[in-house]
């Protein structure tokens, strides 16, 4: 990205037709640690990496729950993630006792979507700086959504976004079209593994990320630490049946790590604070 | 022409009477089903009692409609406090987000007559009783609605401290077993059924205790 002329303000197009500051804040998203999100017909689990500030320091939350049948993972800014989440919290209970009922997921993303796009239409506003991975299950079923600080959302069978996450996209891609009979243990698995793609060799510890599913007949909530690390054991040990997977993947990374030897320094260096 | 006075009320009675009763580890909250309007029964089988929180649970009477749109209230205003405070709220502090709401709507009030019984913080069991504008105390046992009258004489002759001189006066909680409780609600609204018209039906009783909550059911006259 480049600083020219027409990017200082939220309220001016450039002569290509862009608006610069909304595309400068989906690059805060790209910053930020990764999150990952698949679905299957019945469930949804969204899984999170959570690197601390140092050791001394605990890791920030990313996942946050926003109602019995909702879940939301951010990344980018988790200062603007935690208000948005906050604001998504209210407008389901509001739902719920104006109506008795659950708010459905398309409904929850369509307002923060309008909500977002507020931002890219005010000049004394700016935009959102976090992208919403938001997982949830209502009458017609498990959902994935993802919405971006430009106002668009889309809905997904598995997405991946922040820092490494193509690598977690690239593993996804390969087996998405197994998640839809997946079951509520192969997709748990299958968001462990993508998430430590993007990890590219470092070890996946259950201190360092956060995993979360919702079901039929499971509400939301964060699965405890102990949980995590039986379901990484488990498949560690079954890490020699990857074999072949793996040895295709490392000749891809080392390709990748030498292209993008020369855009890592300063990538590593700008880790945006705001999102560790 | 006669002067012309306004003859419409926002309010309605819905009868019914609630009891509450604290024990050493548990709590017993008890109502009857009827819901009533004038001398008519709208119907026989209408919940009065709500669980609010793990270990907090409300019975009202009074107007019905109003002590629903409490009800709604409360949960939501919970559902903050879970999101806020990642735990459920105490007896204690459910109490006194009640007496908030009621006084909230001071010049509107909710026609709504409580008592809020749960488990406080160390486990005891714990009964808070109220008035429609939020006046609250802590009890060991308490009363309202349209056989409050009937019952609450009844509950001091049983559970009160032998002597009213001995200061501090407090209500201790009941030394009396889960089950004699239990005994003693289906006791009182028995009596209260046979002389209050707005009592009757069937009697819903919640013990509230360390391993959770149990519902049970009793018929009542149904004259």
């Amino acid at each position: 990205m480049f600083r020219n002329q027409y990017d200082t303000d939220v309220t001016t197009w450039s002569p290509a037709g862009r608006l610069f500051q909304v595309e400068y804040a989906m690059e805060a998203v790209k910053q930020g640690s990764a999150a990952i999100g698949l679905r299957s017909k019945t469930h949804v689990v969204l899984a999170s990496v959570n690197k601390a500030n140092s050791e001394l320091s605990s890791h920030q939350k990313k996942i946050f729950k926003v109602d019995d049948h909702i879940g939301v993972a951010i990344a980018g800014l988790t200062a603007d993630g935690r208000v948005l989440s906050r604001y998504m919290r209210s407008e389901c209970i509001n739902y719920s006792y104006s109506y008795e009922s659950k708010l459905p997921v398309g409904r929850l993303v369509v307002q923060l979507a309008d909500k977002a796009q507020v931002c890219t239409q005010r000049s004394w506003k700016r935009p959102y700086g976090v992208g919403l991975l938001v997982g949830g299950l209502d009458e017609s079923g498990a959902h994935l959504y993802y919405n971006c600080p430009s106002g668009n959302y889309f809905e997904y069978q598995a997405f991946a976004m922040g820092s490494r996450s193509q690598a977690a996209k690239t593993y996804m891609e390969r087996k998405f079209e197994t998640f839809t009979e997946s079951s509520r243990e192969n997709l748990v698995k299958d968001a462990l593994f993508a998430l430590r793609e993007t990890l590219q060799g470092e070890k996946l510890t259950s201190s360092i990320c956060t995993v979360a599913v919702v079901g039929v007949g499971e509400s939301f909530h964060i699965l405890d630490k102990e949980t995590v690390q039986a379901l990484i054991n488990e498949f560690e040990i079954a890490g020699e049946e990857e074999a072949p997977a793996n040895e295709a993947a490392p000749q891809d990374q080392g390709g990748d790590a030498q292209a993008g030897a020369a855009d890592q320094g300063p990538t590593d260096q700008g880790v945006a604070p705001m999102d560790i | 022409m006669p002067i012309q006075q306004a003859n419409w009320s926002p309010y309605d009675n819905n009868g019914g009477t609630c009891v509450a009763i604290a024990g050493a580890d548990y709590c017993v909250i008890a109502a009857d089903t009827r819901m009533s309007t004038g001398y008519n029964i709208l119907t026989r089988d209408y919940s009065k009692i709500i669980q609010l929180a793990d270990k907090s649970v409300m019975a009202s009477s009074g107007f019905q409609a109003d002590v629903r749109a409490l009800q709604k209230v409360l949960e939501a205003r919970h559902l903050v406090y879970q999101h806020q405070h990642n735990k459920q709220m105490s007896c204690p502090a459910m109490a006194q987000l009640l007496s908030n709401t009621l006084y909230y709507k001071r010049f509107f009030p909710y026609y709504s007559f409580n008592v809020l019984g749960g488990l406080d913080s160390e486990g005891k069991g714990c009964v808070f009783t109220y008035d429609a504008v939020g006046s609250y105390e802590r009890v060991g046992y308490s009363s309202q609605g349209s056989g409050s009258t009937l019952i609450m004489p009844f509950l001091d002759n049983q559970l009160k401290s032998p002597s009213p001189l001995l200061l501090p006066a407090k209500d201790a909680v009941t030394p009396l077993s889960e089950s004699e409780a239990a005994d003693l609600v289906k006791t009182c609204f028995a009596s209260a059924t046979e002389r209050d018209i707005y009592t009757g039906d069937k009697l819903e009783i919640l013990v509230l205790n360390a391993e959770g909550i149990r519902r049970e059911y009793m018929e009542l006259r149904k004259d």
